[in-house]
C-alpha cells in the first residue's frame, strides 16, 4: 500500500474538539419539536404474570399524554424471528411489553409519556401493577450443578478432547487443581440507554439510538413494528460508550418508536441508571481445572470445564475453555462448558467475552502450576508455547506472543522479582508481581464501504458503522488521507447512520480489520480510476503505470521508482471531466485461509498491599500487546489503557449482587457498583510490539478493542498471591476475602 | 389500543404538577430566565430547557460527576441541586470555557493526551478539572487522582486525564502511562 505517513501515526481524534466543547451529540440530546418524554415503569417481581395494571393515577397526572402496556399498546410482531436481531443468542427474544408475562426483575411493563420528563417520572410512580408471582430460581451457585449443555455447543468439535487426561494426571509428576469464579458484571457506560423517535409521518420514523449497530436497531424496530425496513432510520453519531450492552437493541428503542407512533409525535425514552442494571451483562461463571505436567514444566493433561448462566429464553454462551489450547502445547485435554439457565434477563457481550473469563482462570492456573513446579511462571509459559493452534489444527498467520513476554517482561524488570510469596515489601506494604497471558481472536466479517472525491480535493468516506469511543472515525480519516494522498483535513468520514453501506455491529475488535478492508477496496477503485483518468491524458508521465507502481500522495499520483513523473489528481479530474467519483466497495474475510487468527498480549501487574488492612492498590502495569498493525498508536493505546482499567474493576471491584429473594440485582448504582475511579489508577504502560501479518487482511490489523482486558484480572491476582501467599480465586479480590483465614 | 387515549378523557380531574416558579441563571455569561416547575434539577435546566446538552446525566444520583458545572466558581454535580436553589447564580458548562474558536486550555491538553474515548464523561471532568485547578490545593499527580476521583471515565482514560490535568498545571506531564515511545 502507498504511504503518505497517515497510518501508523499518533492521531488526535478527529472527533476531539467536538468532544471536549460539548458539541457531540448523543442519542437523548436531539432538540426536536413537540418532543415528549416517556418513562419505564419496571418489573418488582423476577416471574409470574401481571394481573393488573392500575394507570388511572398516573393518567389523571396533567401533562400525561398516555400509558403504554401489554393491553394498550400498537400491535406488535408475534413471532421470535422478528425479535431477533444480528446477534441474537438462540431462543426466544425478549417482548417488551408484549404480553403478561414476567420473565426477570427489571423487565419493562408501562411506558409513562408525558410533555415532561419531570411529569413522565412522577406519573411513573403512580402506576401501580399487581402480580401473580411464581416462585423464581436466580441463584447460580445453587444451580451449578443443574447445568446443561446449550444449544450452541449440542455438537462439540472432537478436538476439544485429546488423549487421555484422566490418566496422564494420575501420573504426572506436578498437578494442581481449583475452582476459579468471577460474579455478574454490568457494563455500565457512562451514558444511560437513550432513544429520541422523530416522528415525521404515519409511514416513516427517524430515530437517535444508542446502539452498536445502526442497522442492527434499524431492522429490529423496522420487523417489531413491521415497518419496511427503509422507512426507519435510525443515527448514533456518538455513542457514550457500550462495552457490548449495545450490541443488542435495548427496550428504549421500541418503547420510544412505539410511543411516537401511536402518538403521532417524537418521544424519548432515556432509562435510569437503576434500569441499566436490567439489560444484559457478563454472566457470573465458574470454572474448574485440573493440570498436571512433568517436573520440567511440561503439561501432560489440561482439564477445564466452565459453568455459565443464562436466561430461560435464549441460550446466551462465549467460549471460555478453549483459549488454553490455542496458548499451550498439551497431548491430553478436555475442555467442557454448560449453562444454568435462571429467571434473570439473557446476559451479552461484554468486553472481550469468554476469553476475558477463561483466561482469567487458565491464568490463576498456571501461576499456580509455576509455584507447584518451582518454576518462575514467565518461564513455565515459555516451556509450554504453542506455534499451533491444537483445535483446528493449523499455524497461526502471525504470533508474535514470545516477543510481548519479553519486551513486557523487561519494561516491567521481571527479572528481578523474588519468587518467594511475601518476600518483597515497601514500608508497610507487601509487594506482589505477577502476570498472565492474554489472547482474543482476530476476526473478519462482511462490511461495505463508500468513498467519495470531489474536484475541490475533499474526500467523505462511509460505512454503518459505530465509533463507541476506540476512534473509528480518526482511524477512518487517516486511512482515506493516506490512500488518496489529501490531508486529514480533507476527509469527512460518515458513520453511526443506517442508510449508509452495510457494516456490522461494532464489537469483537473486528471493526478495523472489517470496515477497514471495504474502506481500503472502496479507495482502491477510487485510486483506479483516478489512475485511468490521469493515463488519458496527452503524453501522461503514468501511461503504462498499474495500481501498484504508483503512489498518491500531496495531491498527486507519483511514479514509485521515478517520483518525478507525476500528475496532480485535480488536473486528472479536470482533464476527464470528473466532478467527483464515487466507488462503493465490499470485504468478506478469507474463507480458505489456512491459518489460525489470534492477538495476544502478555500482561505483568504489581500491587501493593497495606498487611493490616488488606487494602490493595495496583501501582504498575505493563501491557504488551501483539496486534498486526496498528493504525493510530494514539487511540490504540487508549483502548489498551481503558481496558486494563476495566480489568482491574473485574480483578478487585466489580461484583453486581443478587437479592435471591427478591431474584433482583441489588447493587443497581454507581456507589455499590464500584467501577475503578481516578484513584484506583496508577501507572500503566502500553508497549505494541511490531507484528507483520500479511495474510489476515490487506491492511495487516487485527484490532485492539478486547484484548486489553484478557490477562488483565489474573496478572493482578497472581501479583496479590505473590505478595501475601494467599490465593483468593473468587473475583472481585476484595479486603474481606484476603482477611478472611 | 383497549383504552381511549389520553385526548378522550379531558374531562377527569387531573393531579396537578407543582406551579412553575421563575428561576434566573447566568449561563456562561449570558442572563437566561426560565420558567420550570421547582422539581427541576439544574442539570435538567440546563440539558432540557436551555439545549445546553454539553452537560451529561450519567447517574442522575452524584454518583458520577458527568455533570458537573461550575456554579460560582465551584465545581458541583448538578444533578444534585435544583435549579430554584440557584436563582441569580454564575453558571459555567463546558460551552462556556472556550473563548470562541480558542479552546480552553485543559479542552486543548485532553485532545493533546487522547483524555477520553466515548466523551460522554469528558465534560464533566473538564469542568471538574477547571474548578480542581481554581481551587489551588493539588501540588502531585497522586492528588490530582485524589481529587478527581468523583468524575468515573468508563472508558478507563484515567492516565490521560492526569497527564492533561498535569500539562495544564505544571506545563508537562509526569505520568509515565500510555504507549511506549508514543
Amino acid at each position: 500500500m502507498p504511504a503518505a505517513g497517515y497510518l501508523g501515526k499518533p492521531t488526535s481524534r478527529v472527533d476531539g474538539r467536538a468532544k471536549v466543547t460539548g458539541t457531540a451529540k448523543y442519542a437523548a440530546e436531539y432538540d426536536v419539536p413537540g418532543l415528549a418524554h416517556g418513562f419505564v415503569v419496571s418489573s418488582a417481581i423476577a416471574k409470574g404474570r401481571i394481573t393488573t395494571i392500575h394507570t388511572a393515577d398516573a393518567l389523571a397526572v396533567a401533562g400525561v399524554l398516555d400509558i403504554f402496556t401489554h393491553e394498550h399498546r400498537p400491535k406488535l410482531a408475534s413471532s421470535d424471528e422478528a425479535y431477533k436481531d444480528e446477534v441474537a443468542p438462540p431462543g426466544s427474544p425478549l417482548r417488551p411489553l408484549y404480553d403478561d408475562r414476567i420473565l426477570f426483575s427489571g423487565q419493562p411493563v408501562a411506558l409513562v409519556v408525558a410533555e415532561e420528563f419531570e411529569i413522565a417520572r412522577f406519573a411513573a410512580s403512580l402506576v401501580r401493577v399487581e402480580y401473580e408471582h411464581e416462585a423464581h430460581v436466580t441463584d447460580f451457585e445453587a444451580q451449578r450443578e443443574r447445568a446443561t449443555v446449550s444449544k450452541q455447543d449440542e455438537d462439540p468439535t472432537p478436538s476439544t478432547a485429546r488423549g487421555n487426561p484422566a490418566e496422564a494426571f494420575e501420573r504426572a509428576a506436578v498437578r494442581v487443581n481449583g475452582q476459579y469464579r468471577m460474579p455478574v458484571e454490568h457494563h455500565n457506560p457512562m451514558e444511560p440507554f437513550a432513544a429520541t423517535a422523530v416522528w415525521e409521518d404515519d409511514d416513516r420514523i427517524t430515530v437517535f439510538d444508542k446502539t452498536q449497530g445502526a442497522q442492527n436497531s434499524r431492522n429490529y424496530v423496522a420487523d417489531v413494528l413491521e415497518m419496511p425496513r427503509d422507512r426507519v432510520r435510525v443515527l448514533s453519531p456518538y455513542v457514550g460508550g457500550a462495552f457490548g450492552a449495545g450490541l443488542r437493541p435495548q427496550y428504549q428503542l421500541l418503547l420510544a418508536v412505539l410511543a411516537a407512533r401511536a402518538l403521532k409525535r417524537s418521544v424519548r425514552v432515556t432509562l435510569t441508571r437503576q434500569q441499566m442494571f436490567t439489560l444484559g451483562y457478563r454472566s457470573a461463571n465458574i470454572h474448574e481445572l485440573a493440570l498436571g505436567a512433568d517436573s520440567d514444566g511440561s503439561l501432560v493433561s489440561f482439564r477445564h470445564h466452565a459453568v455459565g448462566m443464562t436466561s430461560r429464553f435464549e441460550d446466551f454462551q462465549r467460549d471460555f475453555v478453549h483459549w488454553s489450547s490455542l496458548l499451550y502445547r498439551c497431548e491430553n485435554v478436555e475442555l467442557g462448558q454448560s449453562l444454568v439457565k435462571l429467571d434473570q434477563n439473557t446476559p451479552c457481550d461484554m468486553r472481550a467475552p469468554g476469553g476475558a473469563e477463561g483466561a482469567y482462570a487458565i491464568e490463576c492456573a498456571m501461576d499456580e502450576l509455576a509455584y507447584a513446579a518451582k518454576l518462575d511462571p514467565l518461564e513455565l509459559r515459555l516451556i509450554n508455547y504453542s506455534d499451533k493452534d491444537q483445535i483446528e489444527d493449523r499455524p497461526y498467520s502471525s504470533k508474535q506472543l514470545r516477543e510481548c513476554y519479553r519486551q513486557g517482561a523487561e519494561k516491567f524488570g521481571w527479572s528481578d522479582r523474588n519468587p518467594q510469596p511475601r518476600s518483597m515489601r515497601d514500608g508497610n506494604e507487601l509487594v506482589g508481581w505477577g502476570m498472565a497471558t492474554g489472547i482474543w481472536e482476530a476476526m473478519q466479517v462482511p462490511a461495505s464501504a463508500k468513498a467519495v472525491l470531489t474536484a475541490n480535493g475533499n474526500v467523505e468516506i462511509a460505512s454503518a458503522t459505530a465509533d463507541i469511543g476506540p476512534g473509528t472515525y480518526t482511524w477512518m480519516t487517516q486511512l482515506a488521507a493516506e490512500m488518496l494522498g489529501v490531508p486529514l483535513e480533507n476527509v469527512t468520514a460518515k458513520l453511526g447512520d443506517s442508510t449508509l453501506p452495510d457494516a456490522p455491529v461494532e464489537g469483537g475488535s473486528f471493526t478495523t480489520s472489517s470496515v477497514g478492508s471495504a474502506i481500503h477496496a472502496a479507495c482502491r477503485a477510487v485510486q483506479r480510476e483516478l489512475l485511468g483518468l490521469a493515463q488519458k491524458m496527452a503524453g501522461s508521465p503514468l501511461a503504462g503505470a498499474k495500481l501498484d507502481d504508483v503512489v498518491f500522495a500531496e495531491g498527486k499520483i507519483r511514479y514509485k521508482q521515478d517520483e518525478s513523473r507525476e500528475v496532480s489528481v485535480a488536473d486528472a479530474m479536470r482533464a476527464g471531466k470528473a466532478e467527483r467519483i464515487e466507488k462503493a466497495a465490499s470485504a468478506a474475510p478469507n474463507g480458505d485461509s489456512k491459518y489460525s487468527h489470534y492477538t495476544h498480549s502478555a500482561v505483568f501487574a504489581e500491587v501493593k498491599i497495606d498487611e493490616q488492612l488488606g487494602v490493595i492498590r495496583v501501582t504498575r502495569m505493563v501491557n504488551a500487546v501483539a496486534a498486526g498493525r496498528i493504525l493510530n498508536p494514539k487511540t490504540a493505546a487508549s483502548q489498551i489503557l481503558g481496558a486494563v482499567v476495566g480489568g482491574i474493576g473485574m480483578a478487585l471491584h466489580e461484583e453486581t449482587v443478587t437479592d435471591q429473594r427478591f431474584g433482583r440485582f441489588v447493587t443497581r448504582n454507581l456507589a455499590d457498583y464500584h467501577v475503578p475511579v481516578n484513584a484506583d489508577v496508577h501507572a500503566i504502560d502500553v508497549i505494541f510490539v511490531e507484528e507483520k501479518d500479511e495474510e489476515i487482511n490487506p491492511l495487516g490489523v487485527k484490532g485492539v478493542g478486547e484484548i486489553g482486558i484478557v490477562g488483565t484480572a489474573a496478572a493482578i491476582a497472581n501479583a496479590v498471591y505473590h505478595a501475601t501467599g494467599k490465593r483468593v480465586r473468587d473475583l472481585p479480590i476484595t479486603l474481606d476475602k484476603l482477611m478472611r483465614d | 389500543m383497549a383504552r381511549p387515549s389520553s385526548a378522550a378523557r379531558t374531562g377527569l380531574e387531573k393531579i396537578p404538577t407543582p406551579a412553575k416558579v421563575t428561576v434566573t441563571l447566568h449561563v456562561n455569561g449570558v442572563e437566561r430566565k426560565l420558567t420550570i416547575a421547582p422539581w427541576t434539577t439544574l442539570l435538567d435546566a440546563l440539558r432540557l430547557y436551555l439545549d445546553l446538552t454539553g452537560t451529561k446525566k450519567g447517574c442522575d444520583h452524584g454518583q458520577c460527576g458527568a455533570c458537573t458545572v461550575l456554579v460560582d466558581g465551584r465545581r458541583i454535580n448538578s444533578c444534585l441541586t435544583l435549579a430554584v436553589m440557584k436563582d441569580g447564580a454564575q453558571v459555567t458548562t463546558i460551552e462556556g470555557l472556550a473563548q470562541g474558536n480558542a479552546l480552553h486550555p485543559l479542552q486543548q491538553a485532553f485532545i493533546e493526551h487522547d483524555a477520553f474515548q466515548c466523551g460522554y464523561c469528558t465534560p464533566g471532568q473538564i469542568c471538574s478539572a477547571a474548578g480542581l485547578i481554581a481551587e489551588g490545593r493539588v501540588q502531585t499527580a497522586d492528588e490530582i487522582r485524589e481529587l478527581m476521583s468523583g468524575n468515573i471515565c468508563r472508558c478507563g482514560a484515567y492516565p490521560n486525564i492526569v497527564a492533561a490535568i498535569e500539562a495544564v498545571m505544571f506545563g508537562k506531564a509526569t505520568d509515565r502511562s500510555g504507549a511506549t515511545g508514543r
